[in-house]
């Protein structure tokens, strides 16, 4: 009997430890809990810098739980949760495709919040709950564009870039779509919004653009010089991180800018299924919070930002986010975006 | 009379059952055609969505592709918050979507549609599959594009519809059930209204029922009209029967009685005398008793259906006065009446008041002293009061309460003729006039017999 027990949590050991090693982890922290009760293991695409201030106001208002925080990429937490079947009690991301496409294969748990200060929209089947608002947007360095006007839509942007090559050969980032579920998610809203989107591509990929993973090196690369512009940058991270870069220069397009939701689940395989919910109705109050809206740089949901900014265009969630998911539809749009931005 | 159940109460139950059937028949029609509705559009935006995929099919250098539509699975969420699942197969081997999504069992054919609803996933999912005909026409094959939804929207849809049919249900019952209310007792009020008409009537109107009447109570109504015919006839007879024998019998005996004192003058011998003396007394006698006998069937007979008339009470004790006054003065009794100004008024039978009052002063007559005096007063205060006050002999020991019950005597009658009826009559009739009868002995000798009312 011992030693069938003993066997069977190795197996049990190896058969995790076996799922964690399938998706990379890119960071993570233990928020240990002064009187535990019980520990909330989080998987998030959120960078612990800009998430820590919302994961302490939470354990300060719940000091019973134990935070597990784990940070990884889109396509990981999709990996996690779909393929590997991971232990985490909730899922945070901003891939809102991917997230639809957890909720709608069945890898989410539904929780029937209280009264909720959110538009319709924020919710979908009380299994996706947005909280953020957080436009895609075009990052420039001041430097780089001192003599020359700043372009405001994408087709200016395209005359520049075809206006003087030589200028931007080499300097330009944009997302490896094939990587990040973010980049691959703003790269499909843009497609179906402009036909200006695969010129871009095109212009993009003869002036030698570089693929990035994450929003953080792009911002980076772009204060250091290294790059005069990243395109389809997340606006709340460059929001954040522009005090502290004052070269950098934020561009919400004006022809229109693709805004996507940070939004939480509860995984099917919750085992802290109350501690996942205290989690979803903090999330839920996250706009009326201005100290940790401003901490985090994450902008809330508000009607008012919608109604001042026409441009904006908030994806919505839906059936419509799983067309892109289609294998075929990925594979032949990855084709497309290859052949693109690879012409060498 | 047994009271069984009541029709107001049956019709009431009834039209408020048949409400309620109703009121369930229209939920559920309600719910199943919303239903049905619901259902349908879910079919047909599965069949739009179906259809779009289907035209975005291609064969790409050989290879049949697909370029999935956004429209196609976005029109799904327009709805509702339904999950999507869909897959398209050519020639059984799935091209793309969800690889374990069942396939119809057949495959449908060109431009018609093959819906089923089935478990996947954990969950019901309605599913919609059309199919089409891909490739180069010489080896072309068919796809089967099946596009699949959950169904809690067309729950929550059927639920809310439901609700409201309900709520309109449960108002219809209401409503129906007040209007049960007053169309039950609209339905009755005919029987109502002739119950009425019958109740108001006089006591001795026999006359048959003319009110307005519903068909359906004709029957009983004419049934009724011939049962009072019927009743009118036997108490018209009662009442001749009455009139009739106390002639036939009175009559031969005043005839007798005559005879008798014919021939009483014309015997010498003392002990022939008193024998016709005494069959005299025993024809008195009789002719007394079948008189006072006959009165009291009529009392009992009239106050059955007392008459109410407005009778002067004042006027009728004048008239039994003056009509007994020559046999009072046989016995030199004379009959002072104390009676008021102004007259005084009674509802009642006039027939059988007087024959109370006959009696009462028959009575005082007879068994008073030869010069003595009766007093006669009407008084009117808080009720009527008639009194006869003798200076007769009283009713010696007789207990007073139990000198009216029938043929009761007092024991100190001694040979004067009597039935013992008299006051037994006097006493119904006050009775039946809703009064009583007062006997008490004055102080000074005799009694005094009172009619209240």
């Amino acid at each position: 009997m011992r030693i069938l027990a003993v066997l069977m949590a190795l197996w049990a050991w190896i058969g995790w430890v076996g799922a964690l090693s399938a998706f990379e982890i890119e960071d993570q922290r233990l928020y240990p809990s002064d009187a535990e009760a019980s520990t909330l293991r989080i998987i998030s695409t959120a960078d612990l810098n800009v998430f820590d201030p919302v994961l302490r106001a939470f354990q300060a208002q719940n000091p019973g739980i134990t935070l597990d925080y784990t940070v990884t990429g889109t396509s990981d937490l999709m990996q996690a949760i779909y393929t590997d079947g991971a232990v985490f009690d909730l899922a945070i991301s901003s891939a809102m495709d991917l997230q639809t496409k957890l909720a709608n294969d069945g890898f989410a748990v539904s929780y029937q919040p209280g009264s909720v200060d959110l538009p319709d929209w924020a919710l979908w089947r009380n299994q996706l709950f947005a909280f953020t608002l957080e436009p895609a947007v075009l990052v420039v360095s001041k430097s780089a564009f001192a003599d020359t006007e700043i372009p405001q839509t994408r087709d200016e942007l395209i005359a520049l870039l075809r206006g003087s090559p030589e200028r931007f050969q080499g300097k330009i980032g944009t997302y490896d779509v094939r990587r990040s579920g973010f980049g691959y998610l703003m790269a499909t809203q843009d497609s179906r919004n402009s036909e200006a989107f695969w010129r871009l591509m095109e212009v993009m990929g003869r002036l030698d653009a570089q693929l990035y993973c994450c929003s953080g090196d792009m911002i980076r690369d772009v204060a250091s010089g290294r790059l005069a512009l990243a395109y389809n940058v997340l606006g709340s991270y460059a929001a954040g991180q522009a005090a502290a870069m004052p070269d950098l220069h934020i561009v919400e397009m004006r022809d229109f800018t693709n805004v996507m939701s940070r939004t939480a689940l509860i995984p099917a395989t919750v085992e802290n299924e109350a501690g996942a919910q205290a989690m979803i109705d903090f999330l839920l109050t996250y706009n009326q919070r201005p100290d940790l809206i401003a901490a985090t740089g994450l902008p809330a949901i508000t009607n008012a930002s919608l109604e001042t900014n026409t441009a904006l265009r908030p994806i919505r969630f839906g059936p419509g986010l799983l067309v892109f998911l289609d294998q075929l539809k990925r594979a032949s749009f990855l084709k497309n975006w290859e052949s693109s931005l690879e012409q060498d | 009379m047994k009271v069984f159940g009541s029709i107001r109460r049956r019709l009431f139950f009834q039209l408020a059952g048949v409400a309620a059937i109703l009121t369930l028949v229209f939920i559920l029609v309600v719910r199943g055609v919303a239903e049905r509705a619901a259902e349908g559009t879910q079919d047909d935006i599965l069949t739009a969505s179906a259809t779009a995929i289907a035209d975005s099919l291609h064969s790409e250098g050989g290879a049949i592709t697909l370029d999935l539509p956004y429209s196609a699975l976005s029109m799904l969420g327009t709805l509702n918050q339904d999950r999507v699942f869909y897959r398209v197969s050519v020639a059984g081997e799935t091209l793309t979507g969800y690889g374990d999504l069942p396939l119809p069992d057949l495959v449908p054919n060109l431009g018609a549609r093959v819906v089923a609803t089935l478990d996947y996933r954990g969950e019901p999912v309605r599913l919609v599959s059309v199919s089409r005909r891909i490739g180069p026409a010489a080896n072309a094959t068919t796809a089967v594009i099946t596009v699949a939804q959950t169904r809690q929207g067309l729950a929550a849809i059927s639920q809310q519809i439901t609700w409201t049919a309900t709520g309109v249900g449960i108002v219809f019952l209401l409503l129906a059930t007040a209007l049960s209310l007053w169309a039950a007792n609209s339905a009755l009020a005919p029987i109502s209204r002739l119950t009425g008409a019958v109740t108001r009537r006089g006591p001795s109107d026999m006359r048959p029922v003319r009110a307005e009447t519903p068909e359906e109570l004709v029957p009983l109504v004419e049934a009724l009209n011939n049962l009072m015919a019927r009743l009118r006839a036997s108490l018209s007879r009662t009442e001749d029967f009455i009139t009739e024998a106390a002639h036939r019998v009175r009559t031969p005996l005043a005839t007798v009685r005559s005879q008798a004192e014919i021939t009483h003058r014309k015997l010498n011998k003392p002990h022939h005398k008193q024998a016709i003396r005494e069959m005299i007394r025993a024809i008195d006698q009789s002719s007394r008793s079948a008189g006072q006998m006959l009165d009291h069937a009529m009392v009992t007979f009239r106050s059955d259906a007392l008459a109410r008339d407005t009778l002067d009470l004042r006027a009728l004790l004048a008239e039994t006065c003056d009509r007994l006054e020559p046999t009072a003065e046989l016995k030199d009794i004379k009959v002072l009446r104390d009676l008021p100004d102004d007259p005084v008024t009674l509802l009642g039978d006039g027939i059988l008041l007087q024959a109370a009052m006959m009696n009462i002063l028959d009575n005082a007559i007879k068994y008073s002293p030869d010069e003595s005096d009766i007093t006669i007063t009407l008084q009117q205060g808080d009720q009527i009061r008639l009194s006869i006050s003798d200076q007769g002999r009283g009713f010696g020991n007789a207990d007073l309460g139990e000198i009216t019950k029938r043929y009761q005597r007092g024991d100190n009658v001694g040979h004067v003729v009597g039935s013992g009826l008299g006051l037994t009559i006097a006493e119904e009739v006050a009775r039946v006039h809703g009064g009583r009868l007062d006997i008490t002995h004055n102080q000074e000798g005799g009694a005094c017999v009172s009619l209240l009312f």
